[in-house]
């Protein structure tokens, strides 16, 4: 079986700062990776270059064996056309760390816009769809609410709503409780474990050290760019090998 | 004792501490400066009504003539091609202006310039007189004798030479004030958007315009209003909307002053017209963005009324 995603030494810089300096990884099918980091440590876009909102400068990144943003032609990489680029994001679910709700749509239109939208279904099906996505993240009764009159933990799950409503194969989550009330944490990653469950290929972003001993098959810790070690999240946390995973874990834990 | 009040607590059930019935300060200067201002205003009125040479029959006989009511159509016909002139391009020029293209943003960035920096009245005038510079005006393939021509003076009468430099004008200032719109619409909408698949025009369509309305809408009523006595420049170009229409007018009987009042008349009926369209569109445009929506006059003056009722008898 081959990974869904892979990473072979991908770097990427914002002018002279490198934010990612060679980072390698695999995530197989259905496997739940959580990376954990000090913030500015480049998970972030990391998860990021995985759907080409940002473009990396050197390396190779894989998702689902076919090349981010290029094509390779002969022994060249050709720049994707805008087109495909959006049709490839179209089967990569993202959830932010801030939402990023439509404000101007109920939840019930924030689920079925791009499904409508984008890949073109009738409104009738998209809307079917969105109604039992939105039930599976227990707001049945708030499909026709507006984000701000919900709350940041209904939001999110709103977010996932919308993500999933694309019927995607790998869904980033970028530091998605973070934003949180820490009473509404609880909601949101009750809902990621179910999909975990379900059999989702996840990459998360999070500092919810509970989540990923609990969830995560793999455990990722970044900092300043590169992988510093990662393993089963139950063997780095209890027992980390480097001294600057240590001394993360000895602030965060 | 029983009860020690240590630390935070809340009263026991069914207690609540006696409301407070205090005297009101007196503000007596609020009084002293509502009245200088009333006895002020009245004076400017009464003044101006009450002038010993100003004919109010005049102004009644004029106020519902037919050519005046041919100026009040033709002064909404202007406003609205102006105005819808002014949207359309100026919704493009904002775009331009934004594009990663170099040549569009700078093409866009001139015209603004440009546009902007001349007087309204002198592109009117422009337009009104282009004939004398380019008489005749076509299109056709450069270096042969392929295409058509027409005289300029045809195809450029004087009401479309005043919209021609009415909606350029406009555009220029809708152009930045759409662009103020789009740039207000948080970065993370834009990477929602693209993060679900769509391409760039479907972002900017679906989701940006749609977000960027809210900011947009309440100075495009300001340029509309503004734009509706702005025609009255037309007036250049001989164009008989209302203005050169109480012009000819009083050409004829020396009566200006009751004329402008006519004007003026209708000039505010339509401003006040579109004061309450605006707030209507504003309302729509603010869904999602506010938990409630402000009450309409009408839902106001009946929560007012409910409300008095509800009130205990004292």
């Amino acid at each position: 079986m081959s990974a869904m995603v892979r990473a072979e030494e991908v770097n990427k810089s914002f002018g002279r700062l490198e934010v990612l300096r060679g980072i390698t990884l695999e995530v197989q099918p259905k496997e739940v990776m959580c990376i954990i980091g000090p913030s500015g440590s480049g998970k972030s876009t990391f998860l990021r270059c995985i759907n080409h909102l940002e473009k990396i400068d050197a390396g190779r990144l894989y998702v689902d064996g076919e090349l981010v943003g290029y094509q390779q032609r002969g022994d060249k990489l050709h720049e994707l056309p805008d087109r495909d680029v959006c049709r490839k994001r179209s089967e990569i679910g993202m959830v932010f760390q801030h939402f990023n709700l439509f404000p101007h749509m109920t939840a019930l239109q924030n689920a079925v816009e791009a499904p409508i939208h984008v890949k073109g279904e009738n409104r009738a099906t998209a809307e079917a769809r969105a109604r039992k996505l939105l039930e599976r993240v227990g707001l049945a009764d708030k499909v026709d609410a507006y984000p701000n009159q919900l709350s940041g933990g209904q939001q999110q799950r709103v977010a996932i709503a919308r993500a999933l409503s694309m019927q995607p194969k790998l869904m980033l989550f970028d530091e998605p409780t973070s934003a949180l009330d820490p009473e509404l944490v609880g909601e949101v990653l009750d809902v990621m474990r179910g999909l975990a469950e379900d059999g989702m290929t996840m990459i998360v972003v999070t500092h919810e050290m509970g989540f990923a001993r609990e969830v995560g098959d793999t455990l990722v810790f970044m900092d300043g760019g590169v992988i510093v070690e990662s393993g089963t999240p139950r063997e780095v946390l209890a027992n980390p090998q480097q001294e600057r995973t240590k001394l993360f874990l000895s602030k965060v834990l | 004792m029983t009860e020690i009040a240590s630390g935070p607590s809340s009263s026991p059930a069914g207690r609540r501490p006696e409301a407070i019935k205090a005297v009101p300060v007196r503000h007596s200067w609020r009084w002293v400066s509502a009245a200088v201002v009333l006895v002020l205003a009245f004076a400017a009125i009464y003044t101006v009504v009450t002038a010993p040479l100003l004919h109010w029959e005049t102004f009644w006989q004029f106020l519902f003539q037919r050519l005046i009511f041919d100026g009040v159509r033709l002064t909404l016909v202007l406003t609205v091609v102006a105005m819808v002139i002014g949207i359309t391009l100026g919704v493009t020029l904002a775009v331009m202006r934004l594009s990663p293209n170099p040549v569009m943003s700078a093409v866009s960035w001139f015209y603004i310039w440009f546009f902007r920096g001349t007087p309204v009245l002198v592109q009117i005038f422009f337009w009104f007189n282009i004939a004398i510079i380019l008489p005749h005006a076509g299109v056709g393939i450069p270096f042969t004798h392929i295409g058509v021509s027409v005289s300029t003076n045809v195809l450029i009468p004087a009401v479309v030479a005043a919209i021609l430099g009415l909606g350029f004008n406009e555009a220029a200032y809708m152009a930045e004030i759409v662009r103020a719109g789009i740039i207000s619409v948080e970065h993370g909408q834009t990477e929602a958007a693209q993060a679900l698949g769509m391409t760039r025009l479907k972002v900017m369509q679906r989701i940006v315009l749609p977000q960027a309305m809210r900011v947009i809408i309440p100075p495009t009523g300001n340029e509309t209003i503004s734009m509706l006595k702005t025609t009255s420049l037309a007036f250049v170009a001989s164009v008989p909307e209302l203005f050169t229409r109480a012009d000819q007018i009083a050409n004829s009987n020396f009566r200006y002053v009751e004329l402008l009042f006519v004007a003026s008349f209708w000039y505010l009926v339509m401003t006040s017209v579109l004061t309450v369209g605006q707030f209507y569109l504003e309302r729509y445009f603010a869904r999602g963005s506010t938990r409630e929506l402000p009450p309409t006059p009408l839902q106001r003056f009946r929560r007012l009324l409910f409300t008095y009722r509800m009130l205990p008898r004292t």
